[in-house]
This record gives C-alpha cells, sequence and structure tokens, in this order.
C-alpha cells in the first residue's frame, strides 16, 4: 500500500520542530507500525537525509519503550496493543497518518519522536517500593497468605508498562493512571503496608512536581491503556492518599 | 493534612464536594420550583419561608453562594493548570475516540451554566434583595407565583432558560458520577450510581425546562 506520512521533525530537545511530509510505497499489512518506519528509515538514509528518531525495545508489547501519537490516539487506533503491535493491516491504500510525540510538558521531546518520560521514573523513585531484605534471606512472597481477588488487583495494576499513553490521551496531560498503579499494585499486598502512608504522598507529591495535570475522569486513560489499567486503581489511590493525609 | 490541601487531589475533591453539595442544592430548588406548576399557594408559602427565614438567608444563601463561587473558581483553576499542563498542543487529537463530549468540555457546559447564573440571580436574587433591603416593601407571601410566572413571559428568557438547562444536564452527566470517583468510589455501588446520574441528569433539567415552558405557555391574565 501507498501512504502519506506526516511526522513531527525536532532536531533536539530546544529547537522548534515541524511536520514533514514523506510518501512511502510498497508496504504491506502484515508489517507493523514500527517496521513501516524502519522501512522509511531505511529510504531516508540510502538518499543521506536524516532518519526518524523514535523509541522502541522489546517490539513484543512488553516493555513500554514505544510510544507515537497516531492519528490522534497513543499507539494509534487498536485496543490494548502498543505501537509495535500495531500492524499495518490497519490502515488503508492512500491513507495520511500524523504522527507526532506524546504531548506533555512533563514528557519533553528530546529528538523527532523521543520523549523524556523519566518523570515516571522519579514518580516511582519517591515511594514506589517495598522494603524488602534482598540479603540472601528473603522471605518467599508465597508464604504470606493473599486473598486472590488481591493478589489479581495487585497482579493487574502491576502489568502498566509506564509507556505514558494515559498522559497522552489525558486532554489535561494527567498521570494519574500510571502512579495510581504504582500505589496499587502494592496497596493491595501486607508487603506493601509499611510505607503505604509515606508511599502515596510521595508519590501524588512528585506527580505534581513534574508538572503532570489534574484528573477529571475522563476515563480516556482507561481506554487508551494497552495493559487495561482499570480507574479503579484511581479511586484506590485517592482513598490512599485521603487516609494518609488524615493519618498525617 | 497540609499534603493534602497543597496537592492535585485536593484540588479534585474540592470539585468533588462542592458540585455534590449543588446537586442537592439543585433537587430542593426543583422540589420548590415544581410546585409553582403544581400548587401556586405552596410554591407562596414556601418561596416566603425561604425568603424570610434568617437561617436560610444568612447561613443557608451565603454557604450556597460559597459553594457556586468555589466550584467555578476550581473549575477555572484547574482548565488553566490543565492546558499548561500538555504544553505544545497535538496537531490531530482525536479526544472522541476514548472519552465522550460531556467529560471533555465540562468548562464548556460550565460555563454556559455560569453565564446563566448570572441571568437568574439578576432575575430573582437581585430583585429580592431590591424588594426587602432596598426599595423596602412590606411582607407580601402572595407575590412569588405571579413574579415567577412573569418572569416567563418573554420568549427570550424562556429560551435562555431552556438551552441552559440543556448544559446543565450535560454538565451533571458526567459530574455527578465523576464526584463519586474523585471521593473515592470505584466498586459494586459503581453501575448504580452511574445509572442514577444518568436518571438525575435528564430528569431534573427536564423537570425545570417544563417549568419554564408551562409558565411561558400558561401566562397569567387578569
Amino acid at each position: 500500500m501507498k501512504l502519506f506520512l506526516k511526522i513531527w521533525r525536532q532536531a533536539n530537545a530546544n529547537s522548534k520542530g515541524k511536520f514533514t511530509e514523506y510518501t512511502l510505497d510498497g508496504i504491506e499489512g502484515d508489517m507493523s507500525f514500527l517496521e513501516m518506519l524502519d522501512i522509511l528509515n531505511e529510504d531516508l538514509i540510502a538518499k543521506s537525509e536524516e532518519p526518524v528518531e523514535f523509541d522502541h525495545d522489546c517490539r513484543e508489547g512488553i516493555c513500554g519503550m514505544c510510544s507515537l501519537q497516531i492519528n490522534g490516539e497513543p499507539h494509534g487506533p487498536d485496543r490494548g496493543v502498543t505501537t509495535c503491535q500495531l500492524h499495518m493491516r490497519r490502515f488503508s491504500d492512500g491513507d495520511t497518518i500524523v504522527i507526532e510525540p506524546f504531548r506533555a510538558k512533563a514528557f519533553p521531546v528530546i529528538k523527532d519522536l523521543i520523549v523524556d518520560r523519566s518523570a515516571f521514573d522519579r514518580i516511582q523513585q519517591a515511594g514506589g517500593y517495598v522494603s524488602v531484605n534482598t540479603s540472601g534471606n528473603t522471605i518467599d512472597a508465597n508464604a504470606i497468605p493473599i486473598e486472590k481477588e488481591n493478589a489479581d488487583n495487585a497482579f493487574n495494576a502491576a502489568a502498566c508498562i509506564g509507556c505514558g499513553a494515559c498522559v497522552a490521551a489525558c486532554k489535561n496531560a494527567s498521570a494519574m493512571l500510571f502512579t495510581s498503579a504504582k500505589v496499587s499494585q502494592y496497596a493491595l499486598l501486607p508487603q506493601g503496608q509499611v510505607e503505604a502512608t509515606d508511599r502515596v504522598m510521595s508519590m501524588v507529591k512528585q506527580m505534581d512536581l513534574e508538572g503532570f495535570g489534574n484528573c477529571t475522569n475522563t476515563g480516556a486513560c482507561e481506554v487508551e491503556c494497552p495493559k487495561g489499567i482499570s480507574l479503579e486503581n484511581i479511586a484506590r489511590m485517592n482513598r490512599e492518599y485521603y487516609a494518609a493525609s488524615i493519618k498525617g | 493534612m497540609s499534603g493534602l490541601i497543597k496537592s492535585s487531589l485536593a484540588r479534585k475533591v474540592v470539585m468533588a464536594l462542592s458540585g455534590l453539595f449543588l446537586v442537592v442544592f439543585l433537587t430542593q430548588h426543583f422540589v420548590i420550583n415544581f410546585t409553582s406548576v403544581i400548587a401556586p399557594e405552596t410554591f407562596n408559602e414556601w418561596s416566603h419561608f425561604m425568603g424570610y427565614n434568617p437561617l436560610v438567608q444568612f447561613v443557608l444563601q451565603p454557604i450556597l453562594i460559597g459553594g457556586v463561587v468555589i466550584h467555578f473558581i476550581m473549575g477555572f483553576v484547574l482548565e488553566i493548570q490543565n492546558k499548561k499542563a500538555r504544553g505544545i498542543g497535538y496537531a490531530k487529537y482525536n479526544g472522541g475516540a476514548n472519552a465522550p463530549w460531556t467529560s471533555r468540555n465540562m468548562i464548556i457546559t460550565g460555563a454556559v451554566v455560569l453565564a446563566f447564573l448570572g441571568l437568574h440571580f439578576y432575575d430573582f436574587w437581585v430583585h429580592e434583595m431590591d424588594y426587602k433591603y432596598v426599595s423596602g416593601l412590606a411582607e407580601d407571601p402572595t407575590r412569588y407565583h405571579e413574579e415567577t410566572v412573569e418572569k416567563f413571559a418573554p420568549f427570550w428568557r424562556t429560551v435562555i432558560y431552556v438551552i441552559s438547562f440543556v448544559l446543565l444536564s450535560m454538565h451533571l452527566w458526567h459530574g455527578f458520577n465523576s464526584s463519586f470517583q474523585t471521593m473515592g468510589v470505584n466498586n459494586k455501588y459503581s453501575p448504580a450510581i452511574k445509572t442514577i446520574t444518568k436518571l438525575f441528569s435528564v430528569i431534573i433539567p427536564l423537570g425545570f425546562i417544563f417549568i419554564a415552558l408551562y409558565h411561558h405557555l400558561n401566562p397569567i391574565t387578569h
């Protein structure tokens, strides 16, 4: 198929970017979206032009590295998949595809389609951990009985790969879904109770410091999340936060 | 508590609680207004009570005005912060693919309702303040029904009221249920809350529309 691409090009974090248009022919439906971009880059390199920079790693939908706002949606039009698992059969011959970086003040563009998502790392570092002895005397996690529903919900929250699609989709660029998933994965388990109060306070504080927007419960994050992280996590984080605030 | 006061979650709580407070007020406002259609004497009686009871006038009324002011100021503050959080906007943003229009445009529906409140205050509240405290006219427990019906005589005012109630309905469609999510309620009761939200956000504004149209179409003739 023949495609018309409109891609955001930006030399570096400080330069002003702009859209550049490309025409790409010979794209097969079985190619992934990233393979399509690989072909574009091979063409550009053959013409001694600067290839389009984009994030990718596992290309199996599990690492959370790929991003891209495709035709106005993070990871493109499919549900429950990352960009690397989006296939070109989803598009038609002659389509124009607009490809932009994830947009948020807290996710500054590094180059072209690559954004700096280290704000997520700092939120995680602010409290997204448990104090477990890992010096060789670690207690088997399964030695503590955990209600199945809680174990399942904690596991589902932990499925968050931190790709940032929630922020990209949210009209407010809010990071509540990510932060709430990282709070929930510990809040639901006995191992996470020791730091529960400090964790939620610190992570929300860091989230605010990074400059993410306020959640207005539109639910766009849940719909666009490639891992199906639920809004229930945001409600849980709110409860945790209110309880922690009252405890002081 | 200091963390709660400064945080983004605190702003959400303020929006949710003030919104739910206004939902309660809206319900009692509707009940009283509806009597203007089915029982004009009761309407006069209740309106007179609301207009002259010191608890209502000097405690509940300031609380209500405070609730409205807090809700819209915080709404605008949140909107400005949220716009800033995006930074550079998308060239193409398919918001309709993942969230309903009502949830993405609370600032628009809210601003229209706020503008309507300006007219509504002018129509009734300013009139009452003038009657009682500026002109210093004597108490008349029988005047309210006729004054209300007369307000809806002009076609333009009735149309503005009807349009505003449609926008209010859209605002409630997202806001009512959203308040519960903000307060941390997302559990087995959530489907019921969503159903109540839909019923409330349609029935109450539709009721207000009915009252406005009824009075417009049934003027008092002497």
